[in-house]
């Protein structure tokens, strides 16, 4: 039973008259599509608060603890005080693309609560092209950015736009063919039927285990660094490098326009995550969800949570990358690894064997196909270093000097 | 209820106001293309008319098309058209017009170009309603079912094309030594 079919039903059993249905049916839509976006900008501020206690802890600090539980309504009174300050706008900034990039930034990002499964029957619109739809949606933050760093005019906000294409361009690709990788495994673009195909019957109890990451670990590890890249997170959060680019493309903005693209990248992150956990991590699945519906939407969370917190785990361990490097490793490792992945997915899938040796050849090409793709691009890098180290050798005396041994004078 | 001297056009239905919707984003983008003065607006209003062309092909039920077309031409074309036109012009130095002395040439033509299209499809028998679309899987997998069969040729060879466009682009962009 889909939630939309049982608040119909609700309406209808209510009183409401047949030649209606229209009206019935946009009530029904503007609930779910209400609902669901202000639990997510609410959602926004656990977030915030998630992210600043997990960092505070790594670095042996406290945190947020004066305001309410636990520091809990700290970013309650961020946001009060960000909705209070001045709005200020560049005297030559270009006004339309400055006012549009932060709205733009935070729909596209909104746009992608519509099709994930938190439940058995929660799924805002069950597309049937649904997880193409999620990457097209990648292309509106793109834009958004691209629109923000050239309408700020500022040369700093202007690089950041430059590298933001970069990334996410590049880190779009691993991520889509590491997205089809169950798709091409369940043989359906439905979120809905992904999450369904991740059960475990053992005899008519469903355990609801059949995890894709059982199955596919090397296209899940593929997915998340990809995500993370994706989502401007701690390795990749190139884009807003400080000691380099300030803020990056947001550096012109003040007050609720600052505040809207951090909104969207936080929601972005836990977005992410939740399509990690709906493709890889069995969605809503669970032992038991199939007895108590109930339990699904706890599951589907949980794992989402859990995937935010160690996405700040990574955050407040990792160093950031160099530009290079980080396109270095999108192109020279991770589309390789994926396309090797899916290769051999796709052949392993028409051999005509049984189910289960079939799913086990996956995950044992899977992991053997990780290991020798990383063993091969390790190997290349080693060279690569020795031979980048012989070019970049130094040809004069200057950089060559050791240091003078300072104790002698004083 | 006083009787009008005119009888009432009828009311357009839901698809008709989304349609009248997308297609006036679609028109106002395009119009953006072509009269804007600043050359990265008409870029803007490019990516608005490839949503309303999107939107235009989810309304006619052709979800992957229009997600398709978001995911080309939104998130790469579009994006390879900004990213040129930040590296190339001089952003920080005012706007540029792309507008030149052929406007009126440009816009006879295109208004021939009209006239022809309207005629033309004046001419055809469109079907007035199709068979219910009942399951968009099955346009998916039909459509990929034909790529690896009936037109397996064609798909090759446009990927053929697209890797020799891009073996071209490196030869041209690699550093000569």
């Amino acid at each position: 039973m889909n939630w939309s079919d049982a608040l119909i039903q609700l309406q209808y059993n209510l009183g409401a008259p047949q030649e209606l249905s229209w009206l019935v049916e946009g009530i029904t839509y503007f609930i779910g599509a209400f609902v669901i976006a202000n639990a997510a900008l609410v959602l926004a501020l656990l977030l915030i608060w998630i992210t600043r206690k997990v960092v505070s802890r790594i670095q042996d600090r406290i945190g947020p603890n004066r305001l309410g539980p636990y520091g809990l309504f700290q970013t309650v009174a961020d946001a009060m005080k960000l909705l209070s300050k001045e709005d200020i706008k560049p005297t030559s900034a270009d006004t339309p693309s400055y006012l549009i990039a932060p709205v733009l930034s935070v729909m596209g990002v909104l746009m992608a609560l519509a099709v994930i499964p938190f439940g058995a029957g929660l799924i805002g619109a069950d597309l049937n092209v649904g997880v193409l739809y999620l990457v097209a949606l990648g292309s509106i933050g793109i834009m958004a950015a691209l629109m923000a760093g050239w309408g700020s005019n500022n040369k700093y906000a202007l690089l950041a736009g430059f590298r933001v294409v970069a990334q996410l361009l590049s880190y779009e690709i691993p991520m889509v063919l590491a997205m089809f990788a169950p798709v091409l495994l369940v043989g359906t673009m439905r979120m809905q039927e992904l999450s369904q195909a991740q059960s475990l019957y053992l005899g008519p109890i469903n355990l609801g285990l059949g995890w894709f990451i059982f199955l596919l670990p090397g296209a899940f590890l593929i997915y998340f660094i990809a995500a993370l890249a994706e989502s401007e997170q701690t390795p990749f959060d190139l884009l807003e490098a400080e000691s380099e680019l300030i803020a990056g493309f947001h550096i012109e903005y003040s007050g609720m326009k600052f505040a809207m693209f951090f909104l969207a990248q936080f929601l972005n992150s836990f977005f992410l995550g939740a399509i990690a956990v709906a493709l890889f991590l069995g969605g809503w699945q669970g032992p038991f969800a199939g007895q108590v519906p109930l339990l699904g939407p706890i599951y589907f969370l949980a794992k989402t949570f859990f995937i935010y917190v160690v996405i700040q785990w990574i955050k407040g361990t990792f160093p950031r990358v160099r530009i290079d490097q980080m396109m270095q490793f999108a192109w020279k490792v991770l589309v390789p690894l994926v396309l090797a992945l899916i290769l051999a997915q796709m052949i392993i899938m028409k051999l005509p064997l049984p189910g289960w040796i079939n799913s086990l050849l996956v995950l044992v090409a899977n992991i053997a196909v990780v290991l020798a793709v990383l063993n091969i691009m390790g190997n290349y890098f080693k060279r690569e270093q020795v031979r980048s180290k012989r070019a970049f050798a130094p040809k004069s005396l200057i950089g060559t000097m050791q240091p003078v041994n300072s104790s002698a004078g004083d | 209820m006083p009787e009008l001297p005119f009888p009432l056009p009828p009311l357009p239905t839901a698809p008709q106001v989304v349609f009248i919707m997308i297609a006036v984003l679609a028109v106002i983008g395009s119009l953006t293309v072509v009269l804007a003065r600043n050359l990265f607006h008409s870029a803007l209003g490019l990516v608005a008319a490839f949503f309303g062309a999107a939107g235009v092909y989810i309304v006619a039920e052709a979800e992957f098309i229009g997600v398709s077309q978001v995911l080309v031409y939104v998130g790469a074309i579009s994006t390879l058209i900004t990213f040129a036109i930040m590296l190339t012009r001089g952003m920080m130095f005012g706007a540029t017009s792309p507008r030149n002395r052929q406007s009126g040439t440009a816009a006879i033509i295109t208004a021939l170009t009209f006239v022809v299209l309207v005629a033309l499809m004046r001419g055809i028998p469109w079907p007035q309603a199709g068979e219910p679309i009942t399951d968009g899987q099955a346009i998916i997998a039909g459509l990929g079912f034909a790529f690896v069969n009936q037109y397996v040729i064609p798909f090759l060879l446009l990927a053929m094309l697209l890797l020799v466009a891009l073996a071209g682009a490196i030869m041209l962009a690699r550093d000569r030594k």
